[in-house]
């Protein structure tokens, strides 16, 4: 669907496998219906640079940066969310 | 001849709509609600240069897809009702996603202006943006605004006429790629045989809404011709692949134009960013919000105090004043044990309501209210709720009705719903006054704190367990998704914290104050029926239905007098104390000593009274704003009969407790 023309070596993760200070790439996302839209609208489409900023003191949620700004995601939402990890898509 | 020009004002939360519409129109305005929901609608008017231009406020939207409530109501307003220009208020400083809201407005065809608000905050960063160029790429004026200053306001309604009076409109449209094109195009060859259709809507931007497995727009073509081709035509395509792809075409056009119009001061880390690194750390963040959070609490409440005594003593004397000064007796007696006694009941909250709203204004306009829900989001979700319904959870230990209308930040209707009819069994200050008088009477100096407490934690573990079997039977799911932005923080300024209050507040007295004007006369006609009787007394139709629920209560010990103190309880709980003063007939000093030597009183019952009047139905204010802020009698009745049911069962189980435990009720 919206694959990426990732390298070999990148490995497809998904978002909240992400650890904070690292920034990652977004290849597709898994959640549908409204959440989706949701999801699509503030920015969290292929191919967007996203960066994993702090963490809610117990764990959850969690704060990004995409598109210039900052959202925050649970946990629950970045899991449907697939990423590969570095500074290149 | 003035000419009329009608504009829709819309943006994205946050990015000073509301300090622009209020730039803009001045005091010409007029709120209400949209038709069929809880969405609030703002209307202004201006006049200028010989146009007078009406300006609808449409409710924040980050797009125009059919995610919420208040994303059907911009996109309609814009659809059916076709404003002649849509200004959209950008935020200087966040355009990637501001602009994505522009790509969809595009697409209505509806023309726009853009507003380029915050241009202070961008500029001070350090931004350059090149106005004319963007202008240029988007093919719509962009006008630089600071909502704050109330810069820019006249040339924002220039460019409004100018492009009011310029027909026929440039279509900036974007390309989806050849694949979603060709799609388009298939799309747009069935829906052009529906006549009726393209005489309302832009065929295109049906097409790209039905590609993108929008139901709202698949549910309006249903009726017509193209229905059946157009369902062929999507079920053999994955409508999801294509949302993302043409999510994901619209920021890339956005990427493609910013570069060539903005150039961004780039620093590794702004103030910002430190602010939110120390607010919602691991272990000063829950501190930190605790004590933000108390800190507003006592100020509600100390600096309010006077007032409410003012207010208080006021309402007092004028009530008095009234009743010895009005013949015949019975209107006397109607306004002012009725009608101004009940509306004191109202403006009592008046000061609590307007500051605890300022307090939350000025910590919404700083940006950290959406810190605080971040930081408490783990903890509520463990409960069934989202992480923005603490703090209406906390405002209730004051007073339910501000506590209620801080629901509205709630985005999720069902989490909004489930926040709102719990709140009333968090105890409220008025409900003090009965806790103290009979813990006071019944436990003695040293028991009565221990009591107290445990009737505040009763509140607390009432409104859990409700909120767990709510979520499990009448409002099932899960709390909807957690999906906020977390805004930069900013210095607010005092008008627009004072608008946010007034908007809030005024709307307090406006639409609960009908209601409880109702209930008040309601009461007074118990009361005071049959003509003659002294008011409040057993004679009276209240005391008759004193006497006609007692065996209702009467497993829980309690009398007719006490179901009179209870059925006036409704019009504000701390009655319950001044109206058991008018049935003992001795005023509220000695009521204790006349409540200790009642036979039919004992410590047990006491405490299954105080059970009761925490749980039993909401206060006839807090019901006014229940039914405004759901828009449904449905619940509101709802709220009432839980309340009163679990009361019962509640107070019945302690007070047999306590009797065992003390020999007997
Ligand atoms: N520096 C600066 N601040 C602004 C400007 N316009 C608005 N603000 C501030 O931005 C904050 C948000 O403004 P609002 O007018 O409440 O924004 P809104 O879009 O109505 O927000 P919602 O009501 O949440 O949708 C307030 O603290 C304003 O004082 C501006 O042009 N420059």
């Amino acid at each position: 669907m919206e694959s990426s023309d990732s390298t070999e070596r990148t490995e497809i993760t998904t978002l909240d496998r992400i650890g904070p200070k690292c920034r990652c790439h977004v290849v597709g996302v898994r959640a549908s219906g409204a959440l989706r839209k949701r999801v699509l609208a503030m920015g969290m489409v292929p191919g967007v640079e996203v960066e994993t900023l702090q963490s809610a003191p117990l764990g959850d949620p969690t704060e990004y940066r995409v598109k210039g700004y900052c959202l925050s995601l649970r946990r629950a939402e970045a899991r449907l969310i697939e990423v590969v990890q570095g500074d290149e898509p | 001849m003035t000419k009329q020009i009608r504009i829709a004002l819309a943006g994205n939360p946050n990015v000073g709509k509301t300090t622009l519409f209020n730039a803009i129109t001045g005091a010409r305005q007029h709120v209400g609600n949209w038709p069929g929901v809880t969405v609030e609608k703002k209307t202004g008017r201006v006049s200028h240069n010989g146009y007078e231009i009406e300006v609808v406020d449409l409710p924040g939207t980050y797009s125009l897809t059919a995610y919420s409530a208040d994303e059907v109501v911009a996109r309609d307003f814009i659809l059916e009702e076709k404003p002649d220009v849509v200004v959209q208020v950008v935020d200087a400083t966040n355009m990637e996603r501001n602009l994505y809201l522009t790509t969809q407005l595009s697409e209505l065809r509806s023309p726009v202006v853009i507003a380029l608000n915050m241009a202070d905050m961008a500029e001070a960063r350090g931004d350059a943006i090149d106005r004319d160029r963007l202008s240029a790429f988007l093919e719509m004026p962009v006008v630089r605004t600071v909502g704050t200053r109330k810069d820019g306001i006249s040339s924002l309604l220039d460019a409004v006429i100018e492009e009011a009076e310029t027909s026929p409109h440039h279509e900036h449209t974007i390309g989806y790629g050849d694949d979603a094109e060709r799609m388009i195009a298939s799309l747009v060859g069935v829906l052009e045989t529906d006549q009726s259709l393209a005489a309302r809507y832009p065929l295109r931007w049906l097409a790209v809404k039905l590609l993108e497995g929008d139901e709202d727009v698949l549910a309006r073509i249903q009726e017509g011709p193209a229905a059946g081709r157009v369902q062929n035509i999507l079920s053999s395509i994955d409508t999801d692949g294509y949302e993302a792809t043409m999510a994901d075409k619209r920021y890339e056009a956005i990427a493609a134009i910013l570069p060539q119009v903005r150039t961004v001061n780039t620093r590794s880390m702004n103030s910002s960013d430190i602010i939110d690194r120390v607010v919602t750390d691991r272990y000063l963040g829950i501190p930190i919000f605790l004590a933000l959070m108390w800190g507003a609490f006592e100020l509600t409440f100390t600096v309010a105090s006077p007032f409410v005594t003012a207010i208080d003593t006021a309402i007092a004397w004028l009530a008095e004043a009234v009743a010895g000064s009005i013949e015949p007796a019975w209107l006397a007696s109607l306004l002012g044990d009725g009608i101004i006694g009940g509306v004191g009941a109202v403006l009592v909250f008046i000061p609590n309501i307007f500051i605890l709203f300022l307090i939350l204004s000025i910590l919404e306009d700083t940006g950290y209210l959406a810190r605080a829900a971040f930081v408490m989001d783990r903890p509520m979700h463990a409960l069934g709720l989202p992480g923005k319904s603490f703090i209406p959870m906390l405002i209730g230990f004051g007073c339910n009705v501000p506590a209620i209308m801080a629901t509205r930040t709630i985005e999720g209707e069902k989490d909004r719903l489930l926040t709102i009819l719990i709140n009333p069994f968090i105890s409220c200050s008025a409900r003090l006054p009965v806790y103290v008088l009979f813990a006071g009477a019944f436990f003695g100096q040293q028991a009565a704190g221990g009591v107290v407490f445990f009737l505040y934690v009763l509140g607390i573990v009432v409104a859990i367990a409700s909120a767990k079997l709510f979520r499990s039977t009448i409002l099932p799911g899960e709390s909807s998704p957690f999906i906020m932005e977390m805004p930069p923080y900013r210095i607010p300024t005092a008008l627009t914290s004072l608008i946010h209050m007034w908007d809030k507040g005024s709307m307090y007295i406006r639409k609960a104050g009908t209601i409880i004007l109702f209930g008040a006369v309601v009461v007074w006609v118990l009361a005071s029926f049959p003509y003659g009787v002294e008011y409040g007394s057993a004679e009276s139709l209240a005391g008759s239905l004193g006497h006609l629920i007692e065996p209702l209560v009467a497993p829980l010990g309690f009398d007719w007098k006490v179901s009179v103190a209870l059925i006036f309880g409704f019009l504000a709980k701390e009655i319950v104390v001044g109206s058991l003063g008018v049935l003992y007939g001795t005023g509220e000093e000695s009521l204790s000593s006349a409540l200790l030597a009642d036979p039919n009183l004992s410590a047990a019952t006491a405490l299954a009274l105080m059970v009761f009047v925490l749980i039993y139905t909401p206060c006839l204010a807090t019901l006014g704003v229940i039914k405004k802020e759901t828009g449904s009698w449905k619940w509101t009745g709802f709220s009432v009969a839980y309340g009163l049911i679990a009361a019962w069962i509640l107070a019945f189980i302690v007070g047999h407790l306590a009797g065992i435990f003390s020999g007997g009720m």
